[in-house]
């Protein structure tokens, strides 16, 4: 899908044979799993509750220690080294953040590169990168308190503070389970666009496998005692499901899943005008007007949108105002088309701004533009099934 | 982003700014009943003609002299509670000995019911009379609610967070110190201050073992049936109490970690 692929910078996580038995219980929590996720690739854990996919998670961190088999990231067993030097090199991301309620932003954020004795210029420039790469202004947000943030602001934080060492590997449990549905698709999206970037090892737990299809290279779905059902890309999953159980876990309305799995970067976006925050709105209403649009999207210095207002909104100002970001729900290029529908739907143009890397704008998606393809969809399967 | 930064200064109040009215209530109303009763006294004092053992009681220095013995009591006892306190409450929190806490609990809590005087009479017939018995007794004394709200303080931080700081790779200490303790702060602080009011209190009864305090004044009144000694030595008394309780607030307040 994308052209430029970076260099992977992540690291090859193989669990052999790993059994977690807990004291008095008959039935091991995990009974000998055996699994390679390949650098650079989000596996996602997905499985009814207790199937023993968060306790697979923390096992590679050593969180919990496994009962006998073991597990390798970059070929070097867990158990080499110390278990809190281990876990400085393994991203930890929990769900809402899990920030410290008393450290500011850029204190959670510099905790690793702390405890891995960086100086204080080098951790102060990482604080100021993650901020930028999750997509909170720096000078804005580094000294506030947890508390003084969203919660989609504390998880991007929480993600931050799971990148700041640099690790190769990535861990995350149920990363956006404690978001509100638009804000949980925007961190998705976010999550996907640093990835395109970074290409670290992911290990994901989720619940939702609608999460799971959207994020996931691969798909591990478990039954209980950490049995692997089915261990795939989402593609394979959804049209080869190994079993009933993975069929029914996945869901029915298969075809409708497809819309999760097609995303905003396979239609061609379409062109609207532009301004610049400050520019003199006579011309870019002129401007707007000559191409035969209504409504301009606004962006800020870097190239980011921040607004879509009306011509008839702007014609109240000298020069283009700026505009909370907030307010606008874009869609990353590598969000599905059923994110694409919901975000149209809270939109009043009947289309939604498309972002990609570091959020620079990239165009709009219209309303047409996705059911055309879902309509040439459903011929090419109407083809391919006579 | 250049533009629009010079006004969006970070959300940072004063303390005093961000604290809810009846906050700034507590911290105002104590020292302004504390320095009016204090001079009602004074006046009382200057002005009503006292007989020998009134004068020689409520000399400005043996006054003064007695309230230095009570605040000496009282801050070494609490400085004694806190070191004791705090890392047994902190052992008490940790791994296997978790089973143990309420126990000991159970035990302080006992301690706490017994009846002061006779704690310390008990503690003068082993120890001897004078100023370290009253220490040891008023440090048992006031141990229960520092124990008991730094293991409710250490055992209130969520379970997440310290599984976040281990998860993160901080070491077990590392969690203790830069999670825990700060989290469990006001807590703890709120244990130190109910045992200092205890202490203050308690230390009246410091005067039976020759342990010193503003309790010789009431003691004398009683002994001699002079009322006016009985009632200012409890006022006495009761006035360092409050501005002691005041001291406590302060200090749960400006220990409070930000963000929280």
């Amino acid at each position: 899908m994308t052209t430029d692929q970076p260099e992977v910078s992540g690291a090859e996580i193989a669990l052999e044979n790993v059994t977690k038995r807990y004291p008095g219980q008959k039935a091991a929590a995990v009974d000998g799993l055996t699994l390679t996720i390949p650098a650079g690739e989000i596996v996602m854990f997905v499985g009814p509750s207790g199937c023993g996919k968060t306790t697979s998670l923390k096992m590679i961190n050593r969180l919990i220690e496994p009962s006998s088999g073991t597990i390798r990231i970059g070929g070097q067993d867990v158990r080499q080294q110390g278990e809190n030097e281990l876990r400085r090199q393994v991203g930890y991301v929990i769900q809402g953040g899990s920030l410290f309620p008393h450290m500011t932003v850029a204190k959670n954020i510099a905790l690793v590169p702390k405890l891995l004795g960086w100086d204080a210029d080098r951790i102060e420039q990482r604080v100021v990168d993650l901020l930028d790469l999750v997509g909170l202004d720096p000078a804005k947000y580094r000294g506030r308190y947890p508390r003084e943030l969203s919660g989609g602001q504390q998880q991007r934080v929480g993600v931050a503070r799971g990148l700041a060492a640099d690790p190769p590997v990535i861990l995350m449990d149920e990363p956006f389970g404690a978001v509100d549905p638009i804000t949980r698709q925007r961190l998705q999206d976010e999550l996907l666009s640093i990835q395109r970037e970074l290409r670290k090892t992911i290990v994901c737990v989720t619940h939702d496998i609608d999460e799971a299809i959207k994020l996931g290279d691969r798909i591990l779905i478990l039954r209980e005692g950490a049995e692997v059902a089915q261990y795939d890309t989402p593609e394979n999953v959804l049209a080869a499901p190994a079993d009933d159980f993975v069929s029914d876990f996945v869901g029915s309305g298969s075809t409708l899943k497809q819309l999760s799995l097609a995303r905003v970067s396979s239609i061609e976006l379409a062109d609207r005008p532009t301004a610049w925050v400050g520019e003199s709105t006579g011309e870019v209403v002129a401007r707007a007007e000559a191409e035969g649009h209504d409504a301009v999207v606004v962006l800020d210095d870097r190239g980011r949108p921040l607004g879509w207002p009306w011509l008839r909104q702007l014609r109240g100002h000298d020069r283009v105002p700026s505009y909370d970001a907030e307010k606008l729900n874009t869609l990353d290029s590598r969000a599905t088309l059923n994110d694409a529908l919901d975000t149209m739907l809270t939109s009043s143009h009947g289309a939604a701004v498309v972002t990609g890397d570091r959020d620079q704008y990239l165009g709009v998606i219209s309303f047409e533009a996705v059911t055309d393809h879902m309509r040439q969809l459903e011929r090419e399967a109407a083809a391919h099934g006579e | 982003m250049a533009s629009d930064t010079v006004t969006d200064v970070p959300a940072r109040t004063s303390r005093l700014r961000s604290m809810p009215r009846g906050t700034v209530t507590m911290l105002v109303v104590p020292p302004v009943i504390v320095a009016s009763v204090f001079l009602v006294y004074v006046v009382w004092r200057q002005t009503a003609t006292l007989d020998s053992i009134e004068e020689s009681q409520l000399a400005w220095p043996t006054v003064w002299k007695l309230l230095g013995e009570h605040v000496r009591l009282t801050v070494v006892s609490a400085l004694a509670v806190v070191a004791i306190a705090v890392p047994a409450g902190v052992l008490l929190t940790r791994g296997r000995a978790r089973i143990a806490a309420p126990l000991v609990v159970a035990v302080a809590n006992t301690g706490q019911a017994a009846p002061s005087i006779g704690l310390i009479a008990l503690l003068a017939m082993w120890r001897g009379y004078g100023f370290w018995t009253g220490v040891i007794a008023l440090t048992l004394y006031g141990l229960l609610p520092v124990l008991r709200n730094t293991i409710t303080g250490l055992q209130g931080v969520d379970p997440t967070l310290k599984e976040a700081g281990r998860g993160l790779g901080m070491s077990a200490t590392g969690v203790l110190l830069r999670v825990e303790l700060p989290l469990a702060g006001p807590v703890i602080m709120a244990g130190v201050r109910t045992s200092l009011v205890l202490v203050v209190g308690t230390a009246a009864l410091a005067t039976f073992i020759d342990a010193g305090g503003l309790g010789a004044i009431i003691t004398t009144g009683i002994s001699l049936l002079k009322v006016s000694l009985m009632v200012w030595g409890a006022v006495l008394i009761a006035l360092l109490a409050l501005l002691v309780e005041w001291l406590g607030r302060l200090l749960e307040l400006f220990t409070r970690p930000k963000g929280v």
